[in-house]
């Protein structure tokens, strides 16, 4: 499988008032063509962050570093209409919220056209027509009398449809979804999600899903990364994920969610609280709040895989060790097997399913 | 306590403003009304830094009077229309139902005239005058008062504390008096600040055409009348007076904006 | 009925009342007068005779609320009384001086929105020293009184260079150009106070609309900005736009009550101003009646044009 998005050691810090905030710290992914990849972690742990720097679209407070690959062409510095004509075109992103991520002045059908024309050489007619079909793929009912329609006049569901149809106009190669699901019921969130099952079926879309719901996760993807507090954590497939964790942040978060297996009473939570991102504790951020803390967690762990598809930024892991001991590279090439001192705790089925 | 420095800096202006008018008889170097043939039209120099009028007055002392006239109508028409337009704003927004029509009907007719024709209306009913002009001015911001006063009284007056003073059985007047009004009236505070600023706009206005203060008040209004005869002659008979208009609207602003980070968070004033 | 429809009538229907409203306030003001108004407007002429004679006239004699009847039947047949003076009527009279004072407010705003839109949208878009130059200029055009802006026009203008001349008229049809040398200062005068405020909400409803996530959402499709910020953005912030171009025109009217007296255009405001110093109450009158119901027109289109705009009066959404 071909990487289709490389990150290298991509870092954001934003200027505040306050100080230089690091919402995301040196992380290092591939996403393959055609597969489905979820960014998983609580609110504020830079996952959001990380989907707008790839597209470009971080505020002028922000300063970007480390390199962003896509289609193996090097994003981070190209000039900004270059980037403009990937947008909507090559790579495009979802927003959490339908309710507010339509002009409220303009008719459905009209946003739909708009991002064709953006970057297609079509005459009106010709939008129009493509923006028909488009509405009628994710499944907008009559769709010619609703292409007038403005946004209010749709439910929240079928908004997030349009903006589906919108990112998908162009037939793009990367899908970013950031939270797609997260404002609507939880019926509609189902049926959003079977459309995007589909579509990315159809057009062999590549999609990356971020969410900090791990039933979405464990329903939609094929590979996982887990984030903390800006740094990236743990990467692996989705069943190795919620079977064998191998990350402490991973396994408590998974702990935590509540099952038929615990007694009645109260759910395991993870003691301390997520680090103020204007000051981050030095090395692994999870440090302070790790169960199994050691020295050297003042030291940023490397991501390092346990095995070919299972990689973790723990010290915890031989793997992380070898590639340290190594020099520091991000993806090191530890082949080692798992080591005794980390303990997988195999969970059973919990996931929703 | 006002935060921003420009808001600050606009203080001490305001402040400097206002102990010129309020010292006038005292620091002003010569005597606004003395005449003096040798220096007519003369140009600025030490002795007369804003220059001399066409009788030869020292433009400087005469601009302090004139602005001790101008600042007090300021202050005191927005003064006056803060007395009447806050309790009327109380009320409408905390009874609400017919009290609120009743009392916001005609203030939303007065909001429905020009304010300057309201005011150049008024005084041709009453005829021209200092004080008539004051209460001119104070009718035209009673409905902007009012108006503000009233928005922010629905938003306090929805809190829970002032359910919880209801259910223990405190009159409405108690209520309104010690729970509603000291929480919404600060950007009444914040408007009526703004609003001095452009109070001396209107009174100067209203001045210039004969309508305000009438001789041998002194007023930057007539002041800026009686210049144009001389304009290309004595420029700075002209100049003088304005720019003490504009600087004082601008203070007033300043003071305005910073105290609206305190008082207003939300807005309502404009 | 649409929710925008039904809008658009309650809206029409309440200017009514408020017409109704504003012409007993006229209608009240000669009575309002301390003292006896006709022998303050007849002055050194109030002979007992005369006195009684024109209190006739005016239907001083008869009850209020019969005064008032026949004064706004009057009205509705354009008949606004007589000038005590010149004994022309004063329908003539208004109906000389409003196109000047129409030509004078329309020119005004027309040149301030021509000005403050664009500024307002560039500040909105380009942050840097664009934004800062329009903070001073948003600030100086508030700040300073418009008649003095107006006297040092013309002290640049035609009193040092006489490129143009400080008063006067030459109406419209008679000589355009000759008109537009005498409307030039009066225009920039009252235009350069609007654009400030102008400016002003501009670039407040653009940044904040430009914060948005739909907006956000419009650059992840890969728009250009020009047509996020022309298209997109402008048309959302048009609602309060529109809404300040309408209270400014208030402003504007007022204001063109004392620029009108500075340039000596012949205009109704400065038939008024003129009015008032004779005691000329009738005349003042059907004046301010003139200008309030233009005021309360102005409203009501910008009113019906905001209604029309705005993409969120819907379904009983609030705006």
């Amino acid at each position: 499988m071909r990487a289709l998005l490389e990150l290298e050691g991509v870092s954001v810090n934003f200027t505040t008032p306050e100080g230089i905030v690091s919402a995301v710290s040196e992380v290092s992914l591939q996403v393959g063509e055609g597969e489905v990849f979820g960014l998983v972690g609580e609110t504020g742990c830079g996952k959001s962050t990380l989907a707008t720097a790839i597209m470009g679209l971080l505020p002028n407070t922000a300063s970007l570093s480390g390199s962003i690959r896509f289609q193996q062409q090097e994003l981070v510095g190209i000039g900004a209409d270059e980037y403009r004509m990937l947008r909507g075109d090559r790579i495009s992103m979802v927003f959490q919220d339908p309710m507010t991520s339509l002009d409220p002045a303009f008719s459905i059908g009209n946003q739909v056209a708009e991002t064709i024309r953006a970057h297609r050489p079509l005459d009106k007619k010709a939008a129009r027509v493509r923006a028909l079909a488009l509405l009628r793929d994710v499944g907008i009912p009559d769709p010619e009398r609703r292409y007038g329609d403005p946004p209010h006049r749709l439910s929240g569901g079928m908004r997030q449809r349009v903006v589906i149809a919108t990112a998908l106009a162009n037939e793009p190669a990367l899908l970013l979804a950031d939270e797609p699901t997260t404002a609507l019921d939880v019926t509609i969130q189902a049926q959003v999600l079977d459309l995007l099952r589909d579509l990315r079926r159809r057009h062999r879309t590549t999609i990356m899903l971020i969410t900090h719901d791990l039933g979405v996760i464990a329903q939609m993807c094929d590979r996982v990364g887990v984030m903390y507090a800006g740094q990236l954590i743990e990467v692996a497939p989705v069943e190795e994920i919620f079977l064998a964790p191998r990350h402490p942040y991973t396994q408590a978060l998974l702990r935590a969610l509540p099952s038929a297996k615990h007694a009645p009473g109260e759910l395991p939570v993870i003691s301390g609280r997520v680090p103020d991102l204007s000051d981050p504790p030095p090395g692994c951020r999870f440090g302070p709040r790790c169960p199994h803390r050691r020295d050297e967690c003042e030291l940023v762990p490397p991501l390092a895989r346990e095995t070919p598809d299972h990689s973790v930024a723990c010290w915890l892991s031989e793997a992380t060790r070898r590639a340290a001991g190594g020099g520091a590279r991000p993806s090191g090439a530890g082949d080692g097997l798992p080591s005794g001192d980390l303990d997988p705790r195999p969970l059973k089925a919990e996931a929703n399913r | 306590m006002l935060g921003s420095r420009s808001a600050r800096i606009g203080a001490i202006v305001l402040l400097g403003l206002v102990s010129v008018a309020v010292l006038a008889p005292v620091i002003a170097p010569h005597n606004p009304d003395s005449i003096d043939p040798s220096r007519i039209l003369g140009a600025p120099n030490l002795a007369h830094p804003f220059g001399s009028d066409a009788l030869g007055r020292d433009v400087l002392s005469r601009v302090m009077f004139a602005y001790r006239v101008s600042l007090s109508v300021a202050i005191g028409s927005v003064a006056l229309a803060f007395l009447v337009g806050v309790p009327l704003g109380l009320l409408a927004g905390y009874y609400g139902g017919w009290v609120d029509t009743l009392i916001m009907r005609p203030v939303d007719m007065l909001l429905a005239l020009p304010a300057l024709l309201l005011a150049v209306a008024l005084i041709a009913i009453l005829g021209p005058g200092t004080l008539i002009a004051l209460l001119a001015i104070a009718v035209i911001y009673i409905p902007i008062l009012a108006r503000v006063v009233r928005a922010s009284t629905l938003v306090v007056a929805a809190q829970t504390y002032v359910e919880g003073a209801r259910a223990r059985g405190a009159s409405s007047l108690w209520i309104i008096a010690r729970h509603v009004m000291p929480n919404a009236i600060g950007p009444a505070i914040v408007q009526a600040t703004v609003l001095m600023g452009f109070a001396m706009q209107i009174e100067a206005a209203l001045s210039f055409l004969g309508l305000g203060a009438q001789p041998p008040t002194p007023s930057l209004g007539v002041m800026l009348a009686d210049g144009r005869d001389v304009l290309t002659q004595a420029p700075w008979a002209e100049v003088f007076p304005g720019v003490a208009i504009a600087i004082t609207v601008l203070a007033f602003n300043l003071v305005g904006d910073g105290l609206r980070r305190r008082l207003d968070p939300r807005g309502v004033a404009r | 009925m649409s929710p925008r429809a039904r809008l658009i009538v309650r809206r029409l229907l309440l200017a009514i009342p408020v017409s109704v409203l504003m012409s007993v306030f006229v209608f009240l003001m000669i009575r309002l007068v301390p003292g006896d108004p006709v022998r303050t407007m007849l002055g050194f002429r109030a002979t007992p005779q005369n006195v009684r004679v024109v209190r006739k006239a005016l239907g001083l004699d008869r009850s209020l609320l019969a005064q008032y009847l026949s004064w706004a039947g009057g009205l509705l047949h354009g008949n606004l009384g007589e000038d005590f003076i010149s004994h022309t009527p004063v329908s003539t009279l208004l109906s000389t001086r409003l196109p000047v004072t129409l030509e004078l407010t329309s020119l005004s705003m027309t040149l301030a929105v021509l000005i403050g839109v664009p500024l307002g949208v560039l500040a909105a878009a380009r942050p840097g020293p664009v934004r800062t130059a329009t903070e001073g200029f948003v600030v100086a055009g508030i700040a300073i009184p418009d008649f003095w802006l107006g006297i040092m026009l013309v002290l640049v203008f035609a009193g040092l260079n006489q490129i143009l001349p400080p008063s006067g008229y030459v109406p419209l049809l008679q000589d355009p150009v000759q008109n537009l040398r005498y409307m030039i200062l009066p225009v920039l005068t009252l235009a350069t106070g609007e654009a400030a405020y102008i400016v002003r909400t501009t670039r407040g409803a653009m940044e904040e609309t430009l914060g948005t996530p739909y907006v956000q959402f419009l650059r992840a499709k890969g728009l250009s900005e020009r047509r996020i910020v022309f298209v997109h953005a402008l048309r959302n912030a048009a609602p309060p736009i529109l809404t300040v171009v309408g209270i400014q025109f208030g402003v504007l009217l007022g204001g063109a009550i004392v620029i009108e007296s500075l340039f000596a255009l012949p205009g109704v405001g400065r038939l008024i101003v003129t009015a008032i110093q004779q005691r000329n109450y009738v005349v003042v009158q059907g004046g301010v009646l003139l200008i309030a119901i233009l005021f309360i027109l102005v409203n009501l289109v910008t009113d019906l044009l905001v209604g029309v705009v705005d993409p969120r009066i819907e379904e009983g959404q609030p705006s």
